[in-house]
């Protein structure tokens, strides 16, 4: 990828990666070899217009969807196919997902669930946690996200940040290598946005390893370890949010830059 | 034209006219459920990947809805022992041929129902639940047929009730249901009147409570913590007590 700088810094371990991402729907090519790391305790942040492919990629990470072409790697190992490099089952696919957390623009809850059933479900079936282990976690974990007291609740009696935290919850609790958030901010009410960002800056100074599409700039800035710009199926730079903001290289991250400001 | 007020009593308390009625729901009843099942499974099959699969959904939808019910009934009871000689042994009873013909009939309709209802669910709750960890089966039968259920139900609960009813088809396979013991009382003493007020007395009791038993049912689907009326009230002070 000759557009791509990426500064060099000292080495962390890898958690996920994927390596020349190819995505075609239909005749239209969504991601056209996509490279991208994170590793250890980092946040990377992704911008980029809608339609650039951000989504696709955050799917084809968590293995939600098949690849035509590159590799997904965790931890060293490469996730989605078996050593004869023939897709796994769906069993295994699952196993897999389940290491890796993601977090939807929607929220998407269970909405036949209370917010305690939301937590607990993939404890009790991925997991195979017992009922009462599941629950303590779920209770503590939802205590983190500042929820604590609406575990009876169901997600439609919920405002859209309490939803979205909701979420967060339902994925850490699995203990995840990796959280994955799609515009966790994007669909809720402005007054909204900062309960679910503290959530997440939380997170992220716990040592979680993040990575972060969202339009939100100055949580870029704040907390992103790398920021990176998507474009047309390409990641077109990537760099630490000081030098992405101040002394974009590419022009066409000049150009994204001017139009957000 | 009077109407003996005592004939109707009788008929109405009668163990023939009781032992009809439970007849009539027993075989609405299993006809519904296997009718459920029978439209889950084509369902399934008409929302599949697979071509083959959903045109065979397909065929059996536009099948059994287009054949007249009482022609069916007909046609298990009289034409399948001609065809099939092992139909003509005892066990072939008028309530298991009401049964088939009633639920593969109900089956297209209960496809239908719950296709759609499968559709409904939000796809972004199978992803979620695909992310978490889940495997189809579990995401199937843990997030998307729950919520299924629920669309379902009132439409569900819309074909009970005709099912109820078209039970008294069999009465042209001479199963004593609720219809077959009105009609037989009517040829031996001619008070059609009151036989056959009995007999609707019947069916309006039997969907009344059909129709309680769905409110319930409904009611648990609504998944809200709190039912409104149950809802803490907002204490107000009286306004004389205010400022104390
Ligand atoms: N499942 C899909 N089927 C067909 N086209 C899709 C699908 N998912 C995404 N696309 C298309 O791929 C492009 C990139 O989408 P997406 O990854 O959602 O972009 P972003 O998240 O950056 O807005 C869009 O043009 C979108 O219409
Ligand atoms: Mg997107």
């Amino acid at each position: 990828m000759s557009e791509t700088t990426t500064t060099p810094r000292q080495t962390v371990k890898t958690v996920l990666e994927v390596r020349n991402l190819h995505k075609t729907y239909g005749n239209q090519e969504v991601l056209k070899g996509v490279d991208f790391t994170v590793g250890s305790g980092e946040v990377k942040v992704v911008l980029g217009r809608s339609g650039s492919g951000k989504s696709t990629m955050l799917r084809l990470m968590a293995l939600l969807e098949p690849l035509d072409a590159g590799e997904v790697i965790f931890k060293g190992k490469r996730i989605g196919v078996d050593a004869n490099n023939r897709p796994v089952r769906e069993r295994a696919l699952a196993r897999q997902r389940s290491e890796i957390g993601m977090v939807f623009q929607r929220f998407n809850l269970f909405s036949h669930l209370t917010v305690m059933q939301n937590v607990t479900l993939a404890q009790r079936l991925t997991r195979k946690a017992g009922a009462a282990e599941a629950k303590a976690r779920a209770a503590e974990m939802l205590d983190r996200v500042g929820l604590g007291s609406h575990l009876h609740h169901f997600p439609s009696e919920l405002s859209g940040g309490q939803q979205q935290r909701v979420a967060i919850a339902r994925a850490l609790v699995l203990n995840p290598s990796v959280m994955l958030f799609d515009e966790p901010t994007s669909a809720l009410d402005p007054e909204l946005v900062n309960d679910v960002l503290a959530v997440m800056e939380q997170l992220a100074a716990d040592g979680m390893t993040m990575v972060v599409v969202t339009h939100e700039m100055s949580f870029a800035r704040r907390v992103g370890t790398d920021v990176a710009l998507f474009d047309q199926g390409v990641l077109v730079e990537q760099a630490p949010p000081e030098e992405f903001f101040t002394n974009p290289q590419q022009e066409r991250t000049r150009n994204f830059l001017r139009h957000i400001h | 034209m009077d109407f003996d007020q005592s004939i109707f009593l009788q008929a109405l308390t009668s163990k023939e006219f009781l032992s009809g009625a439970v007849l009539s729901l027993e075989l609405a009843a299993v006809s519904q459920v296997a009718a459920t099942l029978i439209g889950l499974f084509v369902a399934l099959a008409g929302i599949s990947k697979s071509k083959t699969l959903r045109s065979l959904a397909w065929a059996y939808v536009w099948f059994f809805r287009s054949v007249p019910t009482l022609l069916l009934l007909l046609i298990v009871w009289n034409a399948a022992p001609q065809i099939i000689p092992a139909l003509r042994d005892n066990w072939y009873s008028p309530f298991l041929a009401g049964f088939v013909g009633l639920s593969v009939v109900e089956g297209a309709f209960m496809a239908e129902i719950l296709r759609s209802a499968l559709l409904s669910v939000d796809s972004g709750q199978k992803l979620a639940a695909r992310a978490l960890g889940l495997t189809p089966a579990q995401t199937f039968l843990r997030v998307e047929l729950p919520q299924a259920i629920k669309v379902a139900l009132p439409p569900t609960g819309n074909e009970f009730i005709g099912m109820i009813k078209y039970t008294s088809l069999a009465s042209v396979i001479s199963l004593q249901e609720l219809m077959t013991t009105a009609q037989v009382q009517v040829a031996t003493t001619f008070r059609y009147a009151e036989f056959y007020t009995a007999a609707l007395v019947y069916y309006l009791v039997i969907v009344s409570a059909v129709m309680v038993l769905q409110h319930q049912v409904e009611k648990r689907y609504r998944w809200v913590s709190l039912p409104a009326k149950t809802r803490p009230r907002v204490e107000r002070v009286p306004a004389t007590l205010k400022g104390l």
